[in-house]
């Protein structure tokens, strides 16, 4: 699997995300400046980081939305491509229409940064198909607009397609219906405002989110063979 | 020279959608004792000069832009005044 990470000004997460991926596939994924008009060759995932992109100016992700490198991204994503957007890059997806609804202000009005429970609700994608379904996983948080609005008509189609993919078990931030992330329509593109990526070494916070990785390079992997 | 024309947009979040900076300036206001306050929400105002001299071909380009980049219409309500 080759996998790029996009890089804002403003993004914070981007030396994580790489880390757990080089982790998981043994290679250093591609640092792609958002200027980029055009992704590297061969790219199987493209992973949009955390962190305060143009410093949160007009929307979170607003900007970073309209920015060349996701043009490509959203080409990229048409042409059937695997992408991951975890905090600000779940806000960036949102922003620039590749995954639906909107992420506010939290309700409780305090930045929240913790470690939160989630359940894993579909193990139905490259992102998830290493958990088991129900299962109980720890991943931290730490953002301020992380409140997941979805109104009842979108609700029930995320319901009824299985595109809910990690759901709070104590909801942190107000998001409808404990949303945590959730899949596109083809299951291949997930945005959820916590961090699997900080939580890959036993050392600092658990090992939880190295499965997300592992199942990534498991699916996408064999992808790339199958191509061949 | 191109005429210039000053337009105010006012973004502001939908009805029924929770504003938690507005809650925040409620509870504000009341321990300053202004009671009274039934609501409180914040928007937005973004002012934009344009070289444009057409007031409807401006007002269609603005509204080109609000679904661009302006305001999220999932949450968010969008007007327009010309100054």
């Amino acid at each position: 699997m080759r996998a790029g990470v996009l890089v804002f000004p403003g993004s914070n997460c981007d030396r994580d995300l790489a880390v757990a991926l080089e982790r998981a596939t043994g290679a250093r994924p591609a640092l792609i400046w958002h200027k980029e008009t055009s992704l590297p060759e061969g790219l199987d995932l493209v992973a949009i980081p955390g962190g305060f992109s143009f410093g949160d100016h007009l929307r979170c992700g607003a900007i970073a939305a309209r920015s060349p490198v996701m043009r490509a991204v959203v080409d990229f994503a048409a042409a059937g491509g695997h992408v991951l957007g975890i905090c600000n890059g779940f806000q960036i997806l949102i922003e620039a229409g590749l995954l639906p609804g909107a992420l506010m202000r939290n309700a409780g009005l305090k930045f929240v940064c913790r470690r939160v429970p989630l359940r894993v609700e579909t193990t139905e994608s490259a992102f998830t198909r290493r958990y088991h379904q129900g299962e109980r996983v720890e991943f931290p948080v730490a953002h301020h607009d992380g409140n997941y609005v979805a109104g009842p008509e979108l609700r029930a189609a995320l319901e009824g397609e299985g595109r809910i993919a990690f759901r709070y078990l104590d909801n942190p931030n107000g998001s409808a219906g404990d949303i945590a992330g959730v899949l596109s329509r083809n299951r291949r593109i997930l945005g959820l405002m916590p961090h699997p990526e900080r939580a890959v070494d036993p050392a600092i916070g658990g090992t939880d989110g190295a499965r997300l990785f592992s199942g990534l390079v498991e699916a996408l992997g064999s992808e790339t063979l199958e191509r061949a | 020279m191109g005429a210039r024309m000053k337009a105010r947009v006012e973004v502001t979040l939908k009805a029924g959608v929770l504003d938690p900076q507005g809650e925040a300036i409620r509870h504000a206001l009341g321990s300053l004792g202004f009671d009274g306050v039934e609501d409180v929400r914040v928007g937005k105002v973004i002012e934009l000069e344009l070289e444009m001299q057409d007031r409807n071909k401006a007002r269609a380009e603005l509204e080109r832009m609000r679904e661009k980049l302006l305001a999220n219409t999932v949450i968010e309500d969008y007007r327009v005044e010309f100054l």
